[in-house]
């Protein structure tokens, strides 16, 4: 149990929060893209939790895991916003 | 000492992305709020990894670290973009404080082509 193991732990501990914060925005988001962003920060959130539990646990195998879950956010970001260019017509 | 390093850097960037969540809680507008995202957390998550490949001291783990920052580095800003863009068309309001609306202006033809007059005048 030494210092370094606690400042990763409040650090997960911070991280938690945040998403937390994030997660009232999805609820009370008053348009599509409000909750779309929000999800996109979740993504961002996950991984730097997922790069400081291969601090925890000294194992650099799940940097590979954060590396694939950062090019999923960008293709589902594209992915809604083609979704609401397509499923929408623009009000004048 | 490697450790008071990592230490560091990684609360300077767990800090940044706990201030980009408060941002998207409290600030009133949509487009406001992409750009909360778009740079606070791209910043945090880069001081993150600066902060595991200071504590692993190899050059595997700082390859893939400064990939991860590299990726998003890259696909962030062309996401909000593309969905700020797509929000626009769909009408999502901005804010009532809003003073500029120039994007509003380009689409009625109020901006490009007075600028498209001028090179033509010149070129004449």
């Amino acid at each position: 149990m030494s210092w370094y193991y606690m400042v990763l732990l409040f650090a997960l501990i911070v991280l938690s929060f945040s998403a937390v914060l994030v997660f009232i925005r999805i609820i009370i988001g008053p348009s599509l893209p409000d909750r779309v962003i929000a999800f996109d920060l979740i993504g961002t959130i996950t991984i730097g939790m997922i790069a400081i539990y291969s601090l925890i646990t000294g194992l650099t195998s799940y940097l590979d895991a954060a590396i694939i879950l950062s090019l999923i956010l960008f293709l589902g970001a594209v992915a809604f916003a083609y979704y609401m260019k397509k499923s929408h017509k623009p009000k004048k | 000492m490697i450790e008071l390093a990592s230490a560091a850097v990684i609360i300077i960037g767990v800090l940044f992305i706990l201030i980009s969540a408060i941002g998207v809680v409290r600030l009133p507008d949509f487009y406001i709020r992409v750009s909360a995202i778009t740079k606070a957390a791209t910043l945090g998550v880069a001081c993150i990894m600066v902060g595991v490949a200071i504590y692993f001291n190899d050059v595997d783990v700082a390859l893939k670290a400064s990939a991860i920052f590299v990726f998003l580095l890259i696909t962030s800003p062309i996401a909000a973009h593309i969905i700020g863009r797509a929000a626009y068309e769909d009408g999502v309001p901005l804010w009532k404080k809003t003073a500029f609306d120039e994007f509003r202006d380009f689409r009625e033809g109020k901006i490009g082509k007075k600028e498209d007059e001028k090179k033509k005048n010149k070129e004449d």
